[in-house]
């Protein structure tokens, strides 16, 4: 991989600029480090939780440099609350910033929910309702933390399970809104659409036609899982337990096929298998992105994908 | 889905969060009124899915900070144990690697734990075990350090703490109970009588677990505290005449519990 040098004010990276655009990648799992490293493959990209490496040091930092030296990583927060009623957890942001200063992520997310109310943190990413206030809100806590660590981020779809009575605006809209007001990135997450589309009972084409495409500089893809209620109707549950579904991958597809490739990672966070199978989904993802190579993204181009 | 025209009259108020999170650990309140089911049915059975990630998820933190408590006590009532304990202290930090500092406290109170009364402590040294984890790097006292002061400094020099280094004192076997039970090899006997302590320390990158008798658990009490080695050395033969201060300064330096040394105030003669 060809890394160039750049700098930053008159810092010089401590890392390669490895470039992440067009590429496939997988969650980064520590356990997995031996055999990604005897592999050697040195194409594709990880990507981490930001707070599993805002401890003070140890051996995660020391696995995520050494990844680091030889790919681009994405980082990826999963707990800012950004949609949360409550201002930003100011430590934590600087927690944050610390650790997108120690690792220059190649991209850096966070996801349109909320996981902090009051003093309890719950670990899951909640939901929101859609509409004007709650637009303000999440537009001034994505600058918030934008201007604290100085460089855009990408914001990722949610999985919904329940609506807000409170909503007044879908979901596509209220996330083109929120982009145009704060220069967000989006984080497309494709098992997402499918999921919430399932729950919601809507249809995840239509939403892919209603969804600024041209924003997109991350895509994300899982497996998620299946319950079904007394009542015999299905829900699908975002758990990120196994490979990416057959509904899934041709989602994908579809989005490529009209975006040209974007870098795209696979994410496996429970009952995570050995490193050839998760690296298998991202050579599946890596084909397809290569299929798209021709293809150029026509900007501003709101219905990308016909309904 | 559809969306009702915009209406600015409409109060849009930002408590959905409060209404929200308010049954997510309570399973006996009612449901938030704002939420419902895009079908028209009711949204319990979708609100239950959130309640349903936010406790099983944090049961899985907790089982993944104390492995070996959980293998003592089976998965079963372990997970019991956890949802009583979240229920009532749930974290309030989102770093959830330092979750768990009250689970220690819960399982000593925990009517069900009595008859196990070691399982606080080896839920002490788990935790401990991962604060060690984290904790910032730096490099240990050099293995010459002491023999380049003079004999005559050596009785008042005081140690700083490397950021690593923990100390978790039982009256059970403590260590022996934390390795049979942290991989999953078969368990022997363990004999419940013997009282030891557990140094737990990171020199470097792995995590280091000893258990010590009590007089060397003495002396790095005192050392840790910032007490001198001659007092130190006083403690611990005050707990045994036959505490051996050579291998327990060279065991202290070999584990990395210290990062330096600073001479303290003479304390006795001159």
């Amino acid at each position: 991989m060809q890394a160039s040098k750049r700098t930053v004010g008159s810092d010089v990276l401590r890392f390669p600029d490895y470039p992440v655009q067009g590429l496939a990648g997988t969650s980064f799992k520590p356990e997995h480090l031996p055999a990604i490293l005897a592999e050697g493959s040195r194409h594709g990209f990880f990507e981490v939780h930001a707070e599993n490496y805002m401890g003070a040091g140890g051996a995660p930092h020391l696995a995520l440099s050494r990844i680091r030296q030889d790919y681009p990583v994405s980082l990826h927060g999963v707990c800012m609350s950004i949609g949360g009623p409550r201002p930003l957890d100011r430590d934590h942001l600087a927690r944050f910033k610390g650790v997108v200063d120690r690792y220059e992520p190649a991209l850096v997310s966070e996801h349109l929910a909320w996981s902090t109310h009051d003093t309890t943190y719950f670990n899951d990413l909640l939901p929101l309702p859609y509409n004007r206030s709650t637009l303000e809100l999440v537009a001034s806590h994505i600058d918030q933390v934008q201007e604290t660590i100085g460089r855009k981020i990408l914001l990722e779809n949610p999985s919904s399970y329940l609506v807000f009575e409170e909503s007044t605006m879908p979901e596509t809209e209220f996330i083109r809104q929120i982009s145009e007001r704060t220069g967000c990135g989006l984080l497309l997450d494709v098992n997402n659409v499918f999921v919430s589309a399932a729950n919601i009972g809507s249809s995840a084409m239509e939403y892919l036609a209603d969804y600024p495409l041209n924003l997109v500089e991350e895509i994300h893809l899982a497996g998620h899982s299946e319950q079904e209620t007394e009542e015999g109707e299905l829900l699908l549950i975002d758990s990120h337990d196994g490979p990416v579904s057959d509904a899934v991958w041709k989602l994908f597809e579809i989005v490529i096929a009209r975006s040209g490739p974007i870098a795209t990672l696979i994410e496996w966070d429970s009952a995570v298998p050995d490193w050839p199978i998760l690296h298998r989904e991202a050579i599946a993802a890596q084909a397809i992105l290569d299929r798209g190579q021709h293809i150029e993204m026509p900007h501003g181009d709101a219905y990308a994908i016909s309904r | 889905m559809r969306f009702p025209a915009e209406n600015p009259a409409m109060e849009e108020k930002l408590d959905f969060a409060a209404y929200f999170a308010g049954g997510l650990l309570d399973p006996h309140r009612e449901i938030p009124e704002c939420v419902s089911d895009p079908r028209g049915k009711s949204a319990e059975r979708r609100y239950n899915i959130y309640r349903n990630n936010v406790i099983v998820s944090l049961i899985d933190a907790l089982a993944a900070i104390f492995p070996a408590t959980q293998r003592i006590t089976g998965p079963e009532f372990f997970r019991a144990m956890a949802r009583f304990h979240i229920r009532a202290t749930p974290p309030s930090s989102p770093l959830l690697f330092e979750y768990g500092h009250d689970f220690p406290a819960f399982i000593e109170r925990y009517e069900y734990a009595r008859d196990m009364p070691w399982l606080a402590d080896v839920a002490r040294l788990e935790r401990a075990w991962l604060d060690a984890y984290h904790a910032a790097d730096e490099p240990p006292l050099a293995k010459e350090a002491l023999s380049q002061v003079p004999p005559e400094l050596l009785g008042c020099l005081r140690f700083r703490r490397h950021p690593a280094a923990r100390l978790v004192c039982s009256n059970y076997p403590v260590v022996d109970i934390f390795n049979a039970n942290r991989s999953d090899a078969a368990v022997g006997k363990i004999a419940a009588a013997t009282a030891q302590s557990a140094l737990i320390t990171r020199p470097a990158f792995d995590v280091e677990l000893r258990g010590l008798p009590k007089d060397a658990e003495v002396f790095l009490s005192r050392l840790l505290e910032g007490g001198s080695l001659e007092v130190a050395a006083a403690s611990a033969f005050e707990v045994s005449s036959e505490f051996d201060l050579a291998s327990t300064i060279s065991m202290m330096i070999e584990a990395g519990v210290f990062t330096a040394t600073f001479p303290g105030e003479v304390q006795h003669g001159y």
